[in-house]
């Protein structure tokens, strides 16, 4: 998925509810969210990725964030964000590459997917 | 000199939030701003703005650009008439809340500006300023 407007609050939470009912539907293992359109990443939408991260979580998905711009994670970390419990990778596809030796590795593990 | 450019927002629902952060930015761009800087202001600006709405009621916003000598900056005054705040010290501290956000955004603001100023007090409402300077 890939996110590329200026989200306003409503668009975040909607988005929060489609990705949750799409990894249901779909039976996905992993969740690659793409912000690198994003030049503002402030404390509802951080919640937001750490919210989608935790739901996904419980559906037995990964959730992976790629793409921060520079400006966006000095900006988050002096603002005190630390995102818990969101993976993140430069890029899509070391992103992908991360999904992927996370499925790799999930097979004798609890189902939270954390090794 | 006084302030060469003034704008007033209303903030009044989520979308007006997105309003703020692009009028905000745009004024950080005319200021020169590095990109580091501009997402800094307009993050804060984000973030206030927000804050306005989920405990104030909505309110408004003057955007301003602003010399000091020969520094220039984008002043930022967010106004609510809400219930205001009892304690600021509290309210400043990181991961505060009164409602249900992750109470970083009082802190989290100040320390993304240069200058931070606010005003408060039970039944009188809330005045926050901000100015990040070039």
């Amino acid at each position: 998925m890939t996110i590329q407007v200026d989200m306003h609050d409503r668009l975040a939470l909607a988005l929060q509810e489609d990705l949750t009912a799409r990894i249901s539907a779909t039976s996905a293992r992993g969740v690659l969210i793409d912000i690198s359109s994003l030049e503002v990443v402030d404390s509802f939408i951080g919640r937001m990725f750490a919210n989608i991260a935790a739901m996904a979580r419980v559906l037995d998905a990964t959730t992976v964030v790629v793409g921060m711009q520079p400006a966006v994670a000095i900006t988050l970390v002096e603002l005190g964000l630390s995102l818990p419990g969101v993976r993140t990778a430069l890029n899509v596809e070391r992103g992908m590459a991360l999904l992927q030796t996370s499925l790799d590795g999930a097979g004798e593990e609890d189902a939270s997917g954390v090794p | 000199m006084p302030a060469e450019s003034h704008e007033a927002l209303n903030i009044r629902s989520s979308a007006d939030v997105v309003s703020v952060r692009q009028a905000a930015r745009a004024l950080a761009e005319r200021v020169g701003f590095s990109l580091v800087d501009q997402t800094k202001l307009v993050t804060a600006a984000s973030e206030l703005a927000r804050n306005t709405i989920d405990y104030g009621g909505g309110g408004t916003v003057q955007l301003e650009l602003v010399e000091n000598g020969v520094r220039r900056g984008v002043r930022l005054t967010f106004e609510d008439q809400g219930p205001g705040i009892a304690d600021l010290n509290l309210a400043l501290k990181d991961g505060y809340t009164s409602g249900g956000g992750l109470g970083l955004g009082l802190g989290g603001a100040r320390r993304l500006v240069n200058d931070f100023k606010i005003e408060s007090s039970p039944g009188a409402g809330t005045r926050v300023m901000i100015a990040r300077w070039k």
